[in-house]
């Protein structure tokens, strides 16, 4: 199962990736028609600035999932199988229990209406529009253990480029 | 997916291109997808040091800049500057020339003798210059210094606005405050509204960005003015267009950029250096073609053919079989010298503004410019000695095209029909509905657009409804590469009282058939010469431009100058179409007042469309409002 990760070395703050994410849950899918329509697209997703970096938050989809845990309505759910934490509108009520729960804050509300919204990992797109809208590659959407593995393989040059200079001098 | 072009030239050559592993435009453009959305939406702002900053076209990010600008704001001061660039191009070309011609009129550029002596007289009496008494060099002088003076900030209008227009503009522009009084003030007066804490108005920005492009139609106008008196005033000719027009056994030398300054000299020598080419082993000596609006320049006044145009500038040095390619400035492609690199190839700058690295640069002096030309000619004979027959491709298309319509050779060929009153043939046939009206084509080929595409689509459709086609600069290039410039694409495309109308006049003008389908103007800053003609018919009319049933497109729009020239075609009165969407969406009000409001103002507007076949309905139901108004069928 494939997961958004983020390189946190690698975000320029260009919000490309909210732009996108919000151009996807519009209906024209283009962001020429997407920023005339009612409602109002939103994005799920939000670059963040601190301690002097930036960097994308996004739903991570937890494992017992907070979120899921707080919804009364039985709106927020956890896929048996893929564990991912969805949300369907037609049962929400918007007491924000899941917003507070949220320990990323990436639970936003729909503009015109007391609804939740959140990230749903793009369900028409092969790869999520944020990771191909990213021009830095900071979001990357790839299985956990690739995604480790490549932190490994970088991690392990290091140690062994610090092993030999040390074995050297 | 969009094919990358529908030139069949250059989908030959991008064939090449993946074979040999060279990268082009198209294949920079996939990396760059997608593009930057604020930057798409024009509500980016760089202008100062604590920027940059951004709007969110969602509203639930920032929704003013620090300083507190607004999406409005910052949309239309990055318009301004985009006006101010494209001006300072086109005036900055027209310059050039200014300096070329007073040099010649001192004596200190004697290769460059006046030309059209008719057209240097015509052009000092429309600006009030005084000829009696003044020998031709004297005169140029007096143009040429009066051209020079357009420059900083006068007292009064621009010369070359205020007596080049009708009196109707004059007055619709002094009403709105836009009338300008320098071409380098303008620009200035853009850069310094549009600084960090200046003009915060979107509606005081844009009259702003009108009145600049109205610098930039003085700037065009100039550039066309001195260019025919140096080098000639176009008339009819045939040559052809295509990467065909590249010879295997010939020196292929690539004349690219903008300016006929060096260009038209290089021509002027080319035959000199016949016999070296021919010793080097080009059989059939040197071989002169044309990229983009350099090559405009060399096809109008000399028929030199035109290889390729705009996107597709980098194909041309993939044949294999170019040995250099000369560029002045304006739309060349950085990569040109990388793609270079990979064959033997020369790239040439000449010109001290615009050097790219790899290039061989030969710095171009107006003194001694026969002796640069020369000297540009000796590096491509010797770099066909390097050539590798093995790598030669030279695709086999290439297409007739008839060019060389200025307005001049337009009124010259109107004046075969009716000697006393050449307009009225082509007014006669406007009120009788046989000619419905008239489009310019301008402006680029854009890799967002399969190449050519939507300049010929839209172009069949108008055609087919009779309307009258002008083209200049890479629109021009598509139509002369896509066999539009000739007498067969009227009998196969114009409907039938456009048809009527150009077999009559070609028959007049001894042509034995139509005149071609689409007549091409020249190069952009040659827009002027369309205009020319617009405002000869309004004059003629008794109507102001507003009320013409004339209309302007650019399908493939690319540069800052697309934009400066839209700006004032919309200034002018004309319904102007454009083909790309550009960055000013992000700006609610601006996108509103550019496409509905600014008609009520100047009476032109901005038809944003993409799609061929729609653009098409929008400019035929402009004509057909435009006749309505006149009070026509």
């Amino acid at each position: 199962m494939k997961e958004i990760f983020v390189r946190l070395d690698r975000c320029v703050g260009c919000h490309s990736c909210e732009v996108a994410c919000a151009v996807e849950h519009s209906a024209a899918k283009s962001l020429f028609g997407a920023i005339a329509e009612t409602p109002v697209p939103r994005k799920r997703l939000y670059v963040e600035y601190a301690l002097e970096r930036k960097l994308p938050l996004l739903c991570r989809h937890c494992e017992d999932a907070p979120c899921v845990r707080a919804c009364r309505t039985g709106a927020m759910t956890q896929d048996a199988l893929t564990r991912l934490v969805s949300h369907n509108r037609e049962k929400c009520i918007g007491c924000w229990m899941c917003t507070m729960v949220c320990p990323y804050g990436v639970i936003g509300r729909a503009k015109e209406e007391r609804v939740a919204v959140k990230c749903d990992r793009c369900p028409e797109r092969d790869t999520p529009a944020c990771v191909t809208a990213c021009p830095t590659r900071a979001l990357v959407f790839a299985e956990e253990e690739a995604f480790a593995g490549g932190v490994r393989r970088v991690a392990a040059a290091e140690v062994v480029q610090g092993y030999v200079t040390a074995q050297t001098v | 997916m969009n094919p990358r072009t529908v030139c069949p030239a250059t989908t030959e050559m991008l064939k090449v291109a993946e074979r040999e592993g060279i990268a082009t435009a198209w294949d920079r453009y996939d990396k760059q997808l997608p593009q930057c959305g604020f930057g798409e939406l024009g509500t980016c702002c760089r202008n100062c040091l604590q920027g940059p900053c951004r709007v969110d076209p969602f509203g639930e990010g920032p929704t003013l800049g620090v300083c507190g600008a607004t999406a409005d704001t910052i949309v239309a001061r990055n318009l301004d500057r985009a006006i101010a660039a494209g001006t300072a191009s086109h005036s900055g070309h027209a310059k050039h020339l200014a300096h070329t011609l007073l040099k010649a009129a001192d004596g200190r550029a004697p290769d460059y003798p006046v030309k059209d002596e008719g057209k240097l007289r015509a052009v000092a009496a429309r600006l009030g210059i005084a000829a009696e008494g003044k020998t031709t060099m004297e005169l140029a002088k007096a143009v040429a210094e009066c051209a020079l003076a357009e420059f900083s900030e006068k007292e009064s209008p621009l010369a070359w606005v205020a007596t080049t227009v009708t009196k109707g503009r004059v007055e619709t522009a002094l009403k709105f405050g836009v009338v300008p009084t320098g071409i380098d003030s303008a620009i200035s007066e853009i850069m310094h509204r549009t600084a960090y804490g200046v003009d915060a108005d979107p509606i005081n920005l844009l009259l702003g960005g009108v009145k600049c492009a109205l610098a930039d139609f003085a700037g065009c106008h100039m550039g066309t003015d001195l260019a025919d008196i140096l080098f000639g005033t176009p008339q009819p000719v045939v040559s052809r267009a295509n990467l065909g027009a590249l010879k295997v056994n010939a020196v292929n030398v690539a004349l690219h950029g903008h300016n006929p300054v060096l260009s038209d000299v290089i021509v002027q020598v080319a035959p000199e250096l016949e016999a070296e080419a021919k010793a080097a082993g080009a059989s059939e000596g040197l071989n002169l073609v044309g990229i983009c609006c350099t090559g405009n320049e060399v096809l109008m006044r000399h028929g030199i053919p035109s290889a390729t145009h705009s996107v597709s500038q980098e194909l041309a040095i993939m044949t294999g079989a170019l040995d250099a390619m000369v560029v002045d400035y304006q739309c060349l492609m950085p990569s040109l010298s990388t793609v270079a690199e990979c064959y033997h190839t020369k790239l040439i700058t000449t010109m001290p503004i615009a050097k790219i690295p790899g290039a061989t640069h030969l710095d171009f002096h107006e003194e001694t410019a026969r002796e640069s030309a020369r000297a540009v000619l000796r590096l491509a004979i010797e770099a066909f000695k390097k050539r590798d027959p093995k790598r030669v491709n030279i695709p086999s298309y290439s297409h007739t095209a008839i060019a060389g319509f200025s307005t001049e050779a337009i009124v010259g060929a109107l004046s075969l029909v009716n000697k006393d009153d050449p307009l009225k043939p082509l007014l006669d046939n406007i009120v009788a509905g046989n000619i419905l009206g008239v489009c310019l084509f301008a402006g680029c080929n854009n890799v967002k657009v399969p190449q050519d595409s939507a300049f010929l689509a839209i172009a069949k459709e108008l055609a087919r409804n009779n309307v009258l086609l002008l083209a200049t600069g890479c629109g021009a290039g598509t139509f002369a590469r896509h066999g539009l410039l000739t007498p067969e694409a009227t009998n196969e495309y114009a409907g039938p009282g456009l048809k009527a109308v150009l077999t009559a006049v070609g028959q007049a003008a001894g042509l034995g058939g139509p005149l071609p389908l689409i007549l091409h103007m020249g190069s952009c800053v040659d827009n002027s010469r369309a205009a020319d003609v617009a405002v000869a018919v309004a004059n003629k009319l008794g109507v102001d431009v507003d009320k013409l049933p004339v209309v302007a497109s650019a399908p493939e729009a690319t540069t800052e100058k697309a934009i400066s020239i839209g700006t004032w075609a919309v200034a002018a009165g004309l319904p102007t179409h454009v083909g790309v969407v550009p960055p000013v969406l992000g700006g609610p009000t601006i996108a509103r007042v550019l496409t509905q409001d600014v008609k009520g103002l100047f009476g032109g507007w901005f038809i944003v469309e993409t799609d061929p076949a729609k653009a098409a309905e929008q400019l035929l139901a402009a004509i057909r409002e435009r006749r309505k108004g006149l009070g026509l069928t």
